[in-house]
């Protein structure tokens, strides 16, 4: 068992997930059900094998780096949970 | 006469152009017939009813306009696309409240072309599922049977275009969520090659994955909405640059003479249900009597796609997904006392069980020690999946496979094992590995359930064209799909 319901809590920390002590049991497992499903990779040498990690042949295409003003900061603002209208507010860090 | 809800898209487009049908009565139908399935269905999961017809009505008193393609053409987007001043969830309980201020430019460019949109499409969340049942909102329904799932993640926007809601909408395909709703509901599903349509604005789950395209009841319709929405962007670095052909002009007079369609040896064995078999296998002799060459092939690495592709995309996934912490969008939990536990809280109130599983798999593969034997070894193998399809249209012109294993499973059928979901994306799953195009082409009912199945076949980089001629070859000379029997 690779994912024991102490390492699953761990994972949740890293990934800033809060999970119950159930949670992680279920979770572990499943996540043990799926990373062994996975193993499966390991049935082939890819030594040699260049990694892809994107489609397009060559990425980092970039365009002309312009300043535009596309959106006002009212704009910006109106999603967010709390704002003093000026600034996104957080609860205190300090 | 078929009502106004069941024209094709090109039909209506030219009775609106033509005057014949005002912008007004065609968005008007399609509201109807949202409120008569809606409640039967759950497609949708915002209807801007009101703007909508306000919208139409303006453009009628401005008059058609033929330099539009979709002039006054109702239409749905899956809610996983950013539409401005209409609330985009992405199907999650963390997005709940937010209202975007722009639009994708795949949603700039349908409403440049004079499309209306009257939906977002629900599908499961930040969509990750093959089923729909992952939505934090509703189960859609297939609209051939109400007990059955319209498949995932875009089966708002299928089970809304088989139902007649809109005359098109636009889905997301990151591991088969066009395709295989398509194929559930019986309708067309095009996921464009990667690049073909900006991704800005789309919500990213797999970003190297992720694709939108158009999801519609005729072939010709799909066409015609992709060459409204592919194209350069600039500010998608991803985006291909490259020329857009005609593609309708691409599917007049097309021909199944000497194309040769490859039949990869691992989409037609083992683990495909009869009816699916003798379905596809129809379609596949009718092709051949319409000229086509049959080629067997080969993609030997398709056992490995499930496992490379679910490491892939929950790294990307759980990458992605790290935005949001509740600070300048969507939910922010009120219990909390300091920062740390306010993301975390917000994240945990915010996201469902599928979305927490999966960035908690990401972020175990792409943590220190386990990388190179998960998240490297995966990027390892899909270059052999790439090269296995390279390989393989190097003998045909086009692969042709089932979309799925099975029709449209059971509404709980699958959701207690979340690996027996993932196996369910088998024939769809490799495509998006490959970042090649693909589509799926409703070619009949299953013989046993009598629900839909889907025919794909796949073409080369930027070969959407050929794509989009071959099937509409066969969708002309293959019996006409009946309408689903949805009141």
């Amino acid at each position: 068992m690779k994912i024991s319901p102490e390492k699953a809590l761990a994972i949740a920390t890293l990934a800033r997930l809060e999970i119950s002590p159930e949670q992680a049991v279920t979770l572990g497992s499943q996540m043990d059900d799926i990373l062994g499903y996975m193993d499966k990779l390991n049935e082939l040498d890819t030594a040699d094998v260049e990694p892809m990690y994107t489609p397009v042949d060559q990425p980092g295409a970039l365009r002309a780096d312009e300043v535009s003003r596309e959106f006002s900061r009212a704009q910006i603002l109106k999603n967010a949970p709390e704002t003093d209208g000026q600034y996104f507010i957080v609860p205190r860090i300090v | 006469m078929s009502q106004l809800f069941d024209l094709s898209l090109t039909r209506v487009r030219d009775l609106l152009r033509s005057g014949e049908v005002t912008a007004e009565a065609a968005t008007a139908a399609c509201l109807e017939r949202i409120a008569a399935t809606e409640p039967a269905l759950d497609a949708l999961l915002h209807v801007a009813g009101a703007a909508a017809l306000d919208q139409a009505r303006a453009m009628d008193a401005s008059g058609p306009d033929a330099s539009r393609p979709l002039w006054g053409v109702p239409v749905t987007v899956k809610d996983v696309l950013a539409t401005e001043g209409l609330p985009t969830t992405c199907g999650s309980r963390i997005l709940e409240n937010f209202v975007p201020v722009y639009d994708a430019h795949c949603v700039s460019r349908l409403k440049e072309a004079g499309a209306i949109i009257i939906g977002k499409a629900n599908m499961d969340e930040f969509a990750m599922g093959s089923s729909t049942e992952n939505s934090a909102y509703k189960v859609t329904k297939n609209p051939w049977n109400t007990a059955r799932v319209p498949g995932g993640s875009s089966g708002g926007s299928a089970a809304s275009v088989a139902a007649g809601q809109c005359f098109a909408s636009i889905g997301t395909d990151t591991g088969g969520s066009i395709r295989q709703p398509a194929s559930f509901c019986g309708i067309v599903g095009l996921k464009p090659g990667y690049g073909r349509v900006s991704r800005r604005g789309l919500v990213a789950y797999g970003s190297s994955l992720d694709q939108a395209g158009p999801m519609t009841r005729t072939v010709a319709d799909a066409a015609l909405v992709l060459q409204v929405i592919a194209g350069h962007d600039p500010k998608d670095s991803t985006s291909i640059d490259a020329p857009v052909p005609d593609y309708l002009e691409a599917i007049q007079g097309a021909s199944l003479k000497g194309l040769r369609l490859g039949l990869p040896e691992q989409y037609w064995g083992e683990g495909l249900s009869a009816e699916v078999d003798a379905a596809c296998r129809g379609a596949v002799d009718l092709a051949a009597s319409l000229g086509a060459e049959i080629v067997p092939v080969s993609l030997p690495h398709t056992e490995y796609a499930i496992a490379t592709y679910y490491i892939l995309a929950m790294a990307e996934a759980s990458s992605n997904l790290a935005r949001f912490d509740g600070v300048r969008y969507g939910r922010r939990s009120t219990k909390s006392v300091d920062l740390a536990t306010m993301y975390t809280r917000s994240r945990c109130e915010g996201f469902g069980e599928e979305v927490m599983r999966r960035i908690m798999l990401g972020t175990y593969v792409l943590s220190a020690g386990y990388y190179d034997a998960y998240y490297k070894k995966a990027a390892q193998v899909r270059r052999l999946i790439r090269q296995d399809f390279l390989n393989a249209l190097g003998k045909c012109d086009l692969i042709c496979g089932p979309a799925c294993p099975t029709t449209a499973f059971a509404i709980g059928e699958n959701t207690a094992d979340p690996l027996q979901m993932y196996l369910t994306d088998i024939f769809t799953i490799s495509l998006n590995l490959s970042g090649l195009p693909g589509m799926s082409l409703p070619v009949g009912l299953g013989r046993d359930t009598g629900m839909p199945v889907g025919l794909q076949l796949f073409a080369g980089n930027l070969q959407e064209a050929p794509l989009l001629a071959a099937a509409a070859v066969l969708e002309a000379n293959l019996p006409a799909m009946p309408a689903p029997p949805i009141a």
